[in-house]
């Protein structure tokens, strides 16, 4: 390609969607008690995995999940990437550390954020708490949650989570 | 983000999605941006003279890389067309107006573009049209405003 041709060769575009979220019936109650400080999850009454957050049905049953399942803010760590490259609009400065965050009790495992530990010694297993906003900045949002942190208790060998049929 | 309740009790709230980013437009599709910012329209002529507008960097047929522009237009005849009858605010056009399927004279393919300034009832497939262009060229597509019948 011929320099006269390079520079005016790339264009700024952008793409700009605006549309309005409903969160559906199952969200919105998980999101009613997490403005509370709670994570309630939903448990299928035919497997009884337990979902959190919950959508409402069980993907491997295909039914309602009715039964109302409350967690504590306490889990492990299923699986963890350390991001090194900033995202555009994300305030967090790399390198940081989004894990998959599994709850005690659920059977499935959320994104979040891990701080409070230096990143060479986090782990799979490791076991870790929410810390929270203060309670007057609590919205619909897991972002209630600011990150997850270690807790001083034994790593948790994650093959005994896989999900045993009852 | 700002929840609120809906009147059946569930929460919701309005979304905006928005990605910067750098496009190339290779070294085919430049040349047309570039001469619509000089009011002239380009297609690319085959081996077989068979001519792509606006420009196209492949015969799909033939799988034959086209780089032998050609000027075409800036008249042409209607192929195809839409009204939009109620334009929202996504719509460059915010009188009713048609998209149309235009083939330029030259051309041997068609070219999606809009056509104002007319009633839904004046408008018939093979009537011609002739491009309106912008006053402030950006090298775009929106360098023609829209399409106009020709009287």
């Amino acid at each position: 390609m011929s320099s006269d041709q390079t520079p005016k060769d790339y264009r700024e575009s952008l793409i700009h969607l605006e549309y309005q979220y409903t969160a559906g019936s199952a969200t919105t109650t998980f999101l009613n008690q997490v403005k509370e400080g709670r994570l309630v999850g939903q448990a299928c009454p035919k497997c009884k995995a337990v979902y959190v957050p919950p959508r409402g049905s069980c993907p491997r049953d295909g039914i309602a999940t009715t039964i109302e399942v409350p967690l504590t803010d306490k889990g492990c760590i299923e699986s963890f990437t350390v991001v090194h490259i900033p995202i555009p609009g994300n305030p967090i400065v790399p390198p940081y550390v989004c894990a998959m965050v599994r709850l005690d009790k659920a059977n499935i495992s959320f994104l979040h954020l891990i701080q409070g530990v230096e990143i060479e010694d986090i782990r799979i297993g490791m076991r870790v708490q929410a810390v929270w906003k203060p309670k007057e900045e609590w919205t619909h949002s897991l972002e209630n949650i600011k990150w997850f942190a270690p807790i001083d208790e034994p790593d948790i060998d994650v093959s005994t989570l896989r999900f045993k049929e009852a | 983000m700002k929840m609120s309740e809906t009147k059946t009790n569930l929460l919701e709230a309005p979304f905006e999605l928005s990605y910067k980013y750098k496009r190339s437009s290779g070294p085919v599709m430049s040349k047309f941006f570039e001469a619509l910012g000089d009011k002239k329209i380009l297609g690319t002529k085959s081996k077989a003279q068979k001519v792509f507008a606006p420009a196209a960097e492949f015969d799909p047929q033939t799988r034959e890389a086209l780089t032998d522009l050609t000027e075409v237009g800036p008249g042409g005849v209607i192929e195809s067309w839409s009204w939009v009858h109620q334009p929202s605010d996504h719509h460059l056009l915010q009188i009713p107006f048609a998209f149309a399927l235009i083939k330029l004279d030259g051309a041997d393919t068609a070219m999606l573009h809009m056509i104002s300034g007319c009633q839904e009832s004046d408008l018939s497939i093979g009537a011609r049209v002739t491009a309106t262009w912008s006053d402030t060229p950006t090298e775009s597509i929106t360098d023609i405003k829209h399409f106009t019948l020709e009287l």
